[in-house]
């Protein structure tokens, strides 16, 4: 655990560490070694600067600063330990009586607590200074009392996080009493994440403690801590900056060591390494079909997409005429989603994108994005899944609608807000003058997605890329965003490439169905041909896993055996073949093409021509 | 409105917490007992608490907080006289930290997203932690080493022309700079993440439009409510500051008068300190209801 904690804690960590070592070496014996030469008067040799004898030169009395900076290690170490803990155990003993007191009591000291932790620290221990005096003494209660606050709000915090568990209801059941629950039971759960913060403010209390101290209200003559050495050099900083710069880099140093360790413990609890998989040699990209037909809307051969490590889609090849509505069907992972993204050039670094061909109105898309702004801006739109989270929260509707109008044809603020509501009143939001001047929030999810309909329609989309709309959606609403969709693809002969993990929905709003596993495509078929006639075994056992009106709902519900092949790490032959009950030698050995049949199918296996019953393809029937 | 409150009683309570007598304490002890109770009486010490602390209500609503027992001047007009130059100072250096810190962090955002240039984020990361660490007055002692005292191109102290007013304003803004900047650095690497930013760069909008106008109102939500936290450590941090640069302002009187015992005077500035940091993050929750209209602006 230590030696992974240190690892993972990496230079800057161990050398906080280290720092802190010496730091606290020194306050122990440095008063030992050096208290002599550093109270060592001598008259000639005041306010030199640094030699050999005295490395950091001497101060007004001829007493030699790098000493009296090392004894002071001791003093500021100590009267800031002494604060840190008088303010820790205020602290907690505050904050955990929220948690031991009633919910009234607990919410009044909450509130003084929060009110107390907005003034800063600072502020409240020259506050407390007041009170209890200039001097060492009251500077650490100053310093402590000002540090308590903070702490009784992460330690309450802590426990009401704690208080809501499992063990403590349990023990509350069992009848132990509330003192007893919060040093058995709670404390001892939030001791860790406390003492880190503690070892953080301990850097911060050297810091204010050098700060009172600098100010002439902490430690006084004749004793000395950094912060007074440090405002006794200021004086003469003209002749002799040495004076004042070593107090103060040691106060830095010091602080710094408290601080960072703090911070490198917290990332040792806290934090796990995130591993990345390696890539291992790219498969040769899948033969596939000879190219789409040529007067394609959009034309896509050998896509694929790679992320450092995985290769999630493996050589997709499709084409998409005007008016048509193409979808695509897979489940989670199977590369659907981050096809449409490629196609739209939405794949972001670290993710790569390459294809033999990419083509969108006859315009080829590989190569710089930017080049193609204005077309894919304007001609191509995107709906995605989450309409909650795909509007900008701080933006008005009707203006992230106009964005689009005012970037891509130059429209003035006038025209494009014009824009803006009769397309939203062309999605049927009612009302559209007025919601196009209210933010996301005030929009219903169905609306939201509406209105994401309404931004691709804002100029002249010939295709529209849809990427699960209505999977976030209530099934009423789904139906009406569903409806809306046709509408504009029939109105305006627009394209629709369609994404969802739901053969049924696909099926009713698609005249063609690609069906996508482990990053390709399996198999490519008419819409109307998915209930009785798809050829591949994994189609199948989608469509079959659709209970309807017929479902026998004395079994239990329908499922595909197995999960999906890890991307990651993709078995040799076809990526189906342990799942697939017609799975044979060849179909572990050799992956399948996606091989022509009649006229626009396409299927990708080697016992396509095999007769099965659905039933037997899928799990729960069986039984 | 109820920080106010409890910031008022605070002030009120500090006199009564002093151990021993305050009148006491400031004029010595050798000071003759008579002058001492017709001083207690001048200030109303004698009353019961209740009526003293009504007292300072009262005074408190005409602007009167009390006479100065040091120079015999009414406190308001020792902390108007300051008042100025301390507010000059702090609203600067908020200024400049705020200018430094969104474009520094958007900038780091940008450039080091999806793992990118790692050395340089580490640099960046580690310089700014250290410079962050560092206390104003340290800052400002290495500054006037450096600026004054070596390459003198600095005025060492005071205040007198623009140029005086460089190294106070800096030593105060650089940490703070900073820390908003890797605050604004981590926020913007988690919006540029989220849906509504893919939306942006489907609608094909140039990436300057992207990062400005769609991703930074988002990330600056959560910067303002964590810098007003930071926002009103600076105004302590003027305390410090002053006391290096000898400047006019409060952060001298304050020190001054708690170390003369100058009650009065100390209850004035620690009030209007308190105030200060109040203001501030009453400024922050404006701010946030502007950048997010969706908040509402929370009640203190």
């Amino acid at each position: 655990m230590a030696a992974r904690g240190l690892r993972r804690a990496g230079p800057l960590g161990i050398s906080a560490l280290a720092l802190l070592v010496l730091v606290i070496v020194l306050a122990l014996v440095a008063p030992l070694i050096w208290q002599q030469r550093a109270d060592a008067i001598n008259a000639a040799e005041i306010l030199r600067g640094p030699s050999g004898a005295h490395p950091a030169g001497t101060d007004l009395l001829g007493r030699d600063i790098f000493a009296r900076v090392l004894v002071a290690t001791r003093l500021s170490v100590g009267l800031a330990l002494l604060a840190t803990v008088l303010g820790v155990t205020a602290g907690l003993l505050v904050g955990a009586t929220t948690a031991v007191l009633g919910r009234r009591a607990g919410r009044w000291i909450g509130t003084l607590i929060n009110i107390t932790v907005a003034f800063p620290n600072l502020l409240l221990a020259l506050f407390f200074a007041v009170i209890f005096g200039v001097g060492a003494k009251g500077a650490v209660l100053a310093i402590g009392f000002a540090t308590a606050p903070g702490f009784a709000r992460i330690t309450q915090t802590l426990a009401s996080g704690v208080a809501g568990r499992d063990f403590i209801a349990a023990a509350r059941i069992a009848g132990v009493g509330r003192f007893r629950i919060l040093t058995r039971h709670v404390l001892p759960n939030i001791a860790e994440p406390l003492v880190v913060t503690a070892t953080i403010a301990m850097g911060g209390a050297m810091l204010a403690f050098a700060s009172l101290s600098f100010l002439g209200l902490g430690v006084q003559a004749p004793s000395y801590d950094w912060g007074r050495l440090l405002g006794e050099g200021l004086q003469q900083i003209y002749i002799h900056p040495a004076g004042a710069l070593i107090p103060g880099l040691a106060v830095v140093l010091a602080a710094m060591a408290f601080n960072l360790s703090g911070e490198v413990v917290a990332r040792a609890i806290g934090l796990r390494s995130t591993s990345t998989g390696t890539l291992g040699d790219p498969p040769p990209p899948a033969p596939s079909d000879p190219m789409p037909e040529a007067d394609a809307l959009l034309a896509v051969h050998n896509l694929q997409v790679s992320f450092p490590g995985v290769r999630p889609v493996r050589g997709v090849s499709l084409s998409l005429r005007r008016g048509e509505a193409v979808g695509i069907v897979g489940e989670s992972g199977s590369g659907k989603s981050l096809t449409a993204l490629a196609i739209a050039r939405l794949i972001e670094p670290p993710g790569e994108v390459t294809a033999d061909r990419l083509e969108f109105l006859g315009e080829d898309l590989r190569g710089d994005v930017s080049a193609h702004r204005r077309l894919l801006g304007t001609s191509l739109a995107m709906v995605f899944q989450d309409p909650m989270t795909s509007l900008n929260p701080v933006q008005r509707v009707g203006r992230q609608l106009a964005e689009v109008v005012r970037t891509h044809q130059r429209a003035d603020r006038r025209t494009a807000w014009a824009r803006a509501v009769d397309r939203l009143s062309a999605v049927r939001i009612a009302d559209a003058a007025k919601r196009a001047g209210q933010l996301p929030h005030e929009f219903s999810g169905g609306m939201r997605q509406r209105a994401m309909i309404g931004m691709g329609v804002m100029a002249n989309p010939a295709l529209v890329i849809a990427d699960e709309p209505t999977t976030a959606l209530d099934v009423t609403v789904q139906k009406q965003v569903l409806q809306l969709l046709q509408n504009i693809r029939s109105a305006e002969n627009v394209g629709l490439l369609f994404i969802s993990h739901d053969v049924t929905v696909v099926g009713q709003v698609c005249e063609r169905v690609l069906v996508m596993y482990a990053g390709r495509i399996v198999e490519d078929l008419p819409a109307s041909a998915l209930r009785e006639h798809a050829r591949h075994p994994y189609t199948r056992a989608l469509v079959a896993a659709v209970p309807d009106m017929e479902t026998d709902r004395n079994l239990p519900l329908a499922v595909i055996p197995g999960r999906p092949p890890d991307p990651r790490d993709l078995p040799v032959g076809c990526a189906f073949a342990a799942r697939c009950p017609l799975a044979t030698d060849r179909c572990r050995e050799e992956d399948p093409p996606l091989d022509s049949l009649e006229t626009g199918r396409r299927v990708a296996c080697w016992h396509a021509e095999q007769t099965v019953p659905h039933l037997s393809l899928i799990k729960g029937e069986q039984s | 409105m109820l920080s106010l409150l409890v910031l008022v009683t605070a002030a009120f309570a500090m006199i009564h917490a002093l151990p021993g007598d305050p009148v006491r304490a400031a004029l010595g002890p050798t000071a003759p007992i008579e002058l001492i109770n017709a001083r207690r009486a001048a200030m109303g010490l004698d009353d019961p608490l209740w009526l003293q602390y009504l007292h300072y209500l009262g005074n408190l609503f005409t602007g009167d907080l009390g006479i100065s027992m040091t120079s015999g001047l009414p406190v308001s007009d020792v902390i108007s006289a300051r008042f100025g130059s301390t507010v000059e100072m702090a609203v600067l250096a908020f200024a400049v930290a705020v200018v430094v810190s969104v474009p520094l962090g958007t900038l780091m955002a940008v450039l080091v997203r999806h793992g990118r240039r790692r050395a340089g984020d580490f640099a960046f990361t580690s310089a700014s932690v250290v410079l962050a660490t560092i206390p104003e007055f340290l800052m400002a002692v290495g500054l006037v080493f450096l600026f004054s005292v070596q390459l003198g191109w600095l005025p060492v102290a005071g205040r007198s022309g623009p140029d005086s007013y460089v190294l106070p304003v800096l030593s105060l803004a650089i940490g703070p700079s900073f820390v908003l900047a890797r605050i604004v650095r981590v926020e913007m690497l988690t919006v540029l993440e989220a849906d509504y930013v893919r939306t942006a760069r489907a609608k094909r909008l140039p990436d300057r439009v992207v990062y400005l106008r769609h991703a930074l109102p988002n990330a600056l939500t959560t910067t303002l409510t964590l810098g007003g936290l930071l926002l009103g450590s600076l105004v302590a941090g003027t305390v410090l500051v002053e006391n290096v640069f000898a400047w006019p302002g409060l952060g001298g009187t304050i020190v001054g008068s708690i170390l003369a015992k100058d009650y009065p005077t100390v209850q004035g500035v620690v009030l209007v300190y308190g105030v200060g940091v109040l203001l501030v993050n009453l400024v922050v929750d404006v701010a946030l209801a502007v950048v997010d209209p969706r908040s509402t602006i929370r009640e203190s």
